[in-house]
């Protein structure tokens, strides 16, 4: 009898110790559940912030925000069209710099390097992407600015902007800051990420396949030209998605040397706008509920053109890495 | 023969350009660098870490805003942490495959790379305007917002690399799940989880535009989380537009400051990694 109780009392705490298991299980399991769950709420709350944000701007000006080029305070008139202007050809200026010579880096490291250099120049491109955008900006600023004002920019106006058509590209004054000093500043920021994924997505290339086609009697570029970069088609354009998507909401590389001028011109050497510069600059100094609400519009309408470039960028690079 | 030269040619060529590319690559950031160490090396003096920020025209140095800047990313980190953990463990040990897992997932590596403005933005309407004032814990929240994204993927992807024998052996010795998590699993991925927070908090340091309409700045020592307070990009990005030279002498100081902060960080987090995968 008594040997029974005492099985019976054991079982019984076996029970319990398992029950107690299988709730701190659920407990534990539903807690990162939760933490799994707020990110994505917040990325819903952000989006509903600036949506309630922007309303009273929305409202005010209708669609007409999106195309009006005027900004006005004391007025309170308010269009987008200037910084969206502005943040697309900076973007444009830094890829067409950026992605040229971030694929010539990628096929040097994959290809040229000597094995011995390939670990530290890879290292050191990737501590360069850790390096905070104002830096940039600050290099920008003193150096590249006043660099460009005195010999690029009037060599340029010399030559190119004297052909008719193109000439206007290239008119006005040497300001030194504006859309092409922005535009090379970040090149120069969204080289070491570009680079860096590059490369992953080059090294994704079987070895088999590369030495196949050396094999054939392929020269180096042909390889590169016919053989890698076909294949790793997609991922390369996930990775410069990736950079487009840093260029187009960076901020603070870019506010020091745009100009911050709401004006439209043809000339890339005229002082412009992006949207985060303008929001960077302003809105801390904006007086007025409009204003205020003009400049969350501003955000939304970054969030939703970055969100949209991120989100192909990611699902190409999934894409690749299925593969 | 012909068909060969123009294909040696040609290859010759392009491989020039991709040479010429690393150079003038590598030249811009090193010249960055370079610039950087020479401005920044000149500008820094015993006093940039016992005064603070002067008004124009007088001696002064940097140490609210190093103060500031190391507490709102302390506080960032410290509550961002626990939950890009238990947030990466969510996704990486318990979701396989599950449509919920599959949408955290890539919403996170979306606001891995969202603009950082935007989380001022965001902050500034949810902890800012409804206070009625800039408080150095909105900015440090806008920079845990940022922060958690980081640790939440790299938790993620060092629970992945932890071998699922270890998962199977706890569990035939009958340990609870969560038992396995803690004094198991994160124990082999500890390294790799550490090297995350490593880099969260090196990518916090140098954020500058969800700090200038959440902490904002403050001439003064402050130690009221409640009130604006000074820290480091901020100060950098005032002091570097301003005219004076002082002002933009102590800019490059502080730049120097980030940048060696943020380099240091990235090397021991690359050290911490490369210890764990040779054990």
């Amino acid at each position: 009898m008594a040997a029974t109780a005492v099985a019976g009392d054991a079982s019984a705490i076996a029970r319990a110790k398992a029950r107690n298991a299988v709730l701190q299980d659920r407990a534990f399991h539903l807690l990162t559940l939760a933490c799994a769950v707020l990110v994505v709420v917040l990325l819903l709350a952000v989006m509903v912030s600036l949506i309630v944000g922007a309303w009273p701007a929305l409202q005010t000006f209708g669609i007409g925000f999106l195309g009006s080029s005027s900004w006005n305070p004391p007025k309170e008139l308010f269009g987008a069209l200037p910084p969206i202007y502005g943040t697309i050809v900076t973007s444009i200026i830094a890829m067409v710099i950026g992605i040229p010579v971030s694929f010539g880096i990628a096929i040097f490291l994959t290809e040229l390097c000597p094995t011995v250099l390939r670990r530290p120049i890879g290292i050191a491109i990737e501590l360069l992407a850790g390096i905070p955008s104002i830096i940039y900006g600050l290099w920008g600023f003193f150096f590249l600015a006043p660099f460009l004002q005195k010999t690029i920019q009037p060599a340029l106006i010399n030559s190119l902007g004297k052909i008719p058509g193109l000439g206007l590209l290239f008119g006005g004054p040497a300001y030194g800051i504006g859309l092409l000093t922005a535009g090379i500043i970040l090149a120069i920021m969204v080289l070491p990420f570009i680079t860096s994924i590059t490369r992953d997505v080059f090294s994704t290339v079987p070895t088999l396949l590369r030495e196949s086609a050396y094999g054939m009697g392929m020269t180096t570029w042909e390889v590169s030209r016919s053989i890698v970069i076909p294949y790793t088609r997609v991922g390369l354009v996930g990775g410069v998605m990736l950079g487009l998507g840093r260029a187009l909401g960076e901020t603070m590389a870019v506010t020091f040397v745009i100009g911050n001028s709401h004006k439209i011109v043809a000339s890339i050497l005229a002082p412009a706008t992006t949207i985060s510069a303008t929001i960077a600059n302003e809105f801390t100094e904006a007086t007025g509920d409009i204003y205020t609400s003009s400049l969350i519009a501003l955000g939304l309408i970054l969030f939703i053109i970055t969100f949209a470039v991120l989100a192909v960028a990611k699902w190409l690079l999934v894409h690749t890495a299925v593969k | 023969m012909n068909a060969y030269a123009g294909r040696r040619f040609r290859n010759n060529l392009m491989m020039g350009l991709s040479i010429l590319a690393s150079v003038v690559g590598l030249f811009f950031l090193l010249a960055i660098l370079i610039t950087l160490l020479y401005k920044g090396f000149a500008a820094i003096t015993p006093q940039m870490f016992t005064a603070s920020t002067p008004p124009p025209g007088q001696d002064g140095g940097l140490i609210n805003a190093i103060f500031g800047s190391v507490v709102m990313t302390v506080a960032a980190v410290v509550v961002a942490t626990p939950i890009g953990i238990l947030a990466g463990t969510y996704l990486a040990e318990y979701s396989r495959g599950h449509w919920l897992g599959e949408v955290a997932k890539f919403i996170n590596d979306i606001l891995l790379s969202a603009p950082s403005i935007i989380i001022g933005l965001f902050v500034y309407t949810i902890l800012v305007v409804p206070f009625g004032h800039f408080s150095a814990w909105s900015g440090a929240a806008a920079l845990g917002l940022i922060a958690l994204p980081v640790i939440n993927r790299t938790t993620q992807d060092m629970l992945g690399l932890v071998p699922n024998a270890l998962r199977e052996a706890a569990a035939a010795l009958g340990t609870p799940r969560w038992k396995t998590m803690l004094t198991v699993i994160y124990r082999a991925a500890r390294s790799g989880i550490l090297t995350g927070v490593l880099l969260a908090i090196a990518r916090v340091t140098g954020e500058t535009a969800p700090l200038l309409f959440t902490a904002l700045n403050n001439q003064f020592f402050s130690w009221d989380m409640s009130q604006p307070m000074a820290n480091l990009p901020v100060v950098i990005f005032q002091f570097a537009t301003s005219p004076y030279d002082d002002w933009q002498r102590l800019a490059w100081g502080g730049a120097l400051l980030i940048t060696v902060a943020i380099l240091i960080l990235n090397v021991v987090a690359r050290w911490v990694a490369g210890a764990r995968s040779s054990l």
